[in-house]
């Protein structure tokens, strides 16, 4: 399913960074149907703090793309009622931890707005979430927030890690009628692919064709996608984790190990035959994510790993994810967030000498 | 129609202030014009007598004529069918047929104007206090019940009503308000919208978002607040410190207006004025009804630990109910031949009430997944064959 490799080879390939894919998916969007609305702090003339809304103002004017007052909770209730009218409204939380004060609004109306009324009033409403450390950001910039979204029932759950698919799936997010929490890895948007747009356009329209016919809103996109083959161990994992798993997958093969990295693409739907199958092929697994562990994404798929693959293990599920504590200052993230050493201290405790099984203790 | 970027720019570099200009075309100040007046808007007595203007609580700018008889008579009737809702709802619930009411009994009057405003292409956000509003708005009573009755939260279709669901969280809905007169200008449509709110919602913190949202961008929004004095039990004085809600207007730029909540007449003329108002681009509009809710805040609530029985009688004399009736028969609207009518249309009401909530409704549980996405998740599908089995199961040894 691996969307990028595809187009390698295009002579009309250019370098974009995932910022800019997210861009012209927005600018996509809004030119395909006029009901699409991009709103939030500073997303107008600034054009985003991540400049992800750059120029959407000037092409489309101030009712389709604007700046709104500085207020989470005002930015995610009118979304409802726009939806509520007809549009397909693109929100934006900038950073991670602000979103905070928009959860009653999300987690009371946008999640259940369809089901209390029966699907007669879905939400098609995206939430943009720049999300996730690693960027030196100050206190309430720096959350893995995801957990609280896939937790509330109602909410599809996407986080892209390749230019590609933050492209497709941003699309795919603002056409699905129902609301979709866009989490967006911060540090993921400087990153650059030899892509050509031109070729994830046509591929885009390809792809939703197929949905369309198969009245199957954007499913084709819920699934897993084996970002590196391997033989001895699968890492699960998704958003900003995928490029450290990738790096930690290098690594390990230096020293022997063909390491399997599945990233998810997507949280809910979660696509548990992917990673089974990727499993029960390996046999062992370590789960990589960066918000803390306790009651997370992580914790629910060492739980479904263990159920659905038991008898295939040959070690306990680890986990490698962040400290149970509130997101340190810039200067201590390192110690905090998952990193290829850790990630390799994982594999080597996947009881590989059964004679000598260490200790579990600790976050992995 | 749709809105083009270059009438946008056009908007945002030749715009008169909206409330200015509404100002100017009743000759007074922006200030004059943005805060409510004195006192508070009352066209009829307590008992039922046409006030003379001079007691009207009136000022330059801010009067307001009475509606005529045929829009009193018609407003009359759906007050009689909405406190007979009330009373046959509060009944139920004590008989134990329905799980809960909050009773609006004694604010029927901002319920009935609050959707009579409104014409078919408006939008009404209601509160869980606010059946009868939505009642009066054309919804099927059993439609509403529903989700009082305990078998699916929201029981009609908001978007075939204009009339979203009934909203629980405190104040959430009037965020809900400001989006929709958003995407109704995105479309050239001149939708008016109003949101209902409680005198306790008005201290959480979306009322002041959805306020200085609507200013901001000049929406059509009625923001109409329902002032009955007690939040649950807290009395008003402890939700502000403000001389009145509608004073909170003129801080976002919004006019404001304080109106008897039980005065039916007052409230169809200053919701009508507003209403106008909004739909010529004059908008924002706040206006706050003063009113009382004469039984508890719901079933679980005792009244009686926190406020006085004198209090409720000298508001009992206030009824809108018993207001209306005579002023109208004072006026030779009503006559016994059309009050009869009235009241048998209201026992009709109730009697189908009755009948329906006698019957215990055809629950379906395999539709707790239906609607919970477009597309069921696998994990979803899996929950639901489970629930498919054990149904079977138990179907089996029954």
């Amino acid at each position: 399913m691996s969307t990028a490799t595809t187009t390698t080879k295009s002579t009309k390939q250019s370098t974009v960074t995932f910022a800019a894919a997210l861009n012209a998916a927005l600018a996509d969007e809004m030119a395909d149907n006029d009901m699409v609305v991009v709103c939030g702090e500073d997303v107008g003339t600034l054009g985003g703090v991540f400049r992800i809304t750059e120029g959407l103002t000037q092409q489309f004017g101030e009712s389709r793309c604007f700046d709104t007052p500085l207020a989470e909770s005002g930015i995610a209730g009118t979304a409802v009622g726009m939806a509520l009218g007809g549009a397909r409204p693109v929100i934006e939380m900038q950073f991670d931890a602000f979103a905070y004060p928009a959860f009653e609004q999300i987690a009371s109306h946008i999640a259940k707005m369809r089901n209390r009324t029966k699907g007669r009033a879905p939400l098609p409403i995206t939430i943009r979430v720049p999300y996730g450390g690693g960027i030196g950001g100050v206190e309430h910039h720096c959350d893995s927030s995801e957990s609280y979204y896939a937790h509330t029932p109602g909410l599809k759950v996407y986080t892209p890690a390749t230019v590609s698919d933050a492209y497709l799936m941003l699309r795919a997010a603002i056409r699905l009628d129902d609301p979709v929490v866009f989490m967006e890895p911060k540090k993921l948007y400087w990153t650059k692919s030899e892509v050509s747009l031109e070729e994830l356009r046509a591929e885009f329209e390809a792809r939703w064709a197929k949905v369309e016919s198969a009245r199957d809103q954007g499913e084709a996109w819920a699934r897993a996608s084996v970002a590196r083959t391997g033989d001895d161990v699968t890492l699960v994992t998704y958003g900003p984790s995928v490029v450290t798993c990738l790096a930690a997958a290098e690594a390990a093969a230096q020293e022997g190990r063909s390491v399997e990295v599945v990233d998810l693409r997507t949280i809910n739907p979660l696509d548990e035959d992917t990673v089974a199958a990727s499993v029960e092929k390996t046999g062992r697994a370590v789960v990589v994510a960066e918000p803390q562990g306790f009651a997370s994404v992580a914790s629910e798929l060492v739980a479904r790993i263990q159920q659905r693959c038991f008898h295939s293990l040959a070690a306990p599920v680890l986990r490698v994810t962040g400290f149970d504590i509130p997101y340190p200052a810039p200067m201590l993230e390192k110690y905090h967030l998952p990193n290829v050493d850790r990630i390799l201290d994982a594999i080597d405790d996947l009881q590989w000498d059964e004679t000598a099984l260490r200790s579990p203790e600790g976050v992995r | 129609m749709r809105v083009t970027a270059e009438q946008d720019a056009d908007r945002t570099t030749t715009e008169v202030p909206w409330a200015e200009q509404s100002a100017q075309s009743f000759g007074i100040t922006i200030e004059d014009y943005l805060l409510p007046t004195h006192g508070r808007i009352q066209l009829i007595s307590p008992e039922g007598a046409l006030l003379p203007v001079e007691e009207q609580g009136s000022t330059p700018g801010h009067e307001y004529p009475m509606p005529d008889h045929e829009t009193l008579l018609n407003a009359y009737r759906q007050l009689v069918i909405g406190r007979r809702v009330n009373d046959q709802n509060h009944a139920l619930v004590r008989q134990g047929r329905m799980a809960v009411y909050p009773s609006s009994h004694g604010q029927e009057a901002s319920e009935v104007a609050a959707a009579l405003c409104l014409d078919a292409r408006d939008w009404l956000f209601p509160t869980y206090r606010d059946t009868v509003a939505v009642l009066a708005r054309g919804v099927a009573p059993l439609d509403v019940m529903t989700s009082f009755r305990g078998d699916w939260h929201c029981g009609y279709d908001p978007i075939e009503h204009r009339t979203a669901a009934q909203s629980t969280p405190l104040t959430t809905q009037l965020l809900h308000a400001v989006g929709l007169a958003q995407a109704a200008r995105l479309k050239g449509e001149d939708t008016v919208v109003l949101g209902m709110v409680g005198d306790g919602g008005t201290s959480e913190g979306d009322f002041h978002e959805a306020l200085n949202f609507a200013a901001v961008f000049k929406l059509p929004v009625i923001f109409f607040v329902q002032n009955n004095k007690y939040a649950i039990s807290v009395p008003i004085a402890k939700q502000t410190a403000a001389p009145s809600i509608a004073h909170k207007a003129v801080g976002y730029g919004v006019a404001g207006e304080r109106v008897d909540g039980n005065d039916l007449a007052a409230l169809l003329a200053v919701l009508g004025r507003a209403v106008s108002l909004c739909r010529e681009g004059g908008g924002p509009f706040l206006v706050e009804a003063d009113t009382y809710r004469m039984q508890a805040h719901t079933n679980a609530d005792d009244a009686t630990r926190y406020r006085h029985d004198e209090e409720v009688a000298e508001w009992q004399h206030k009824d809108p109910l018993k207001r209306m009736r005579s002023y109208l028969t004072e006026a030779n609207v009503l006559n016994d031949d059309v009050e009869t009518e009235i009241t048998e249309a209201a026992e009709n009401v109730a009697r189908g009430l009755r009948e329906a909530m006698s019957v215990q409704p055809e629950l379906h549980p395999l539709e707790l997944f239906d609607h919970v996405y477009t597309v069921q998740t696998p994990q979803l599908a899996a929950q639901r064959a489970q629930l498919a089995e054990e149904l079977e199961r138990e179907g089996a040894g029954s």
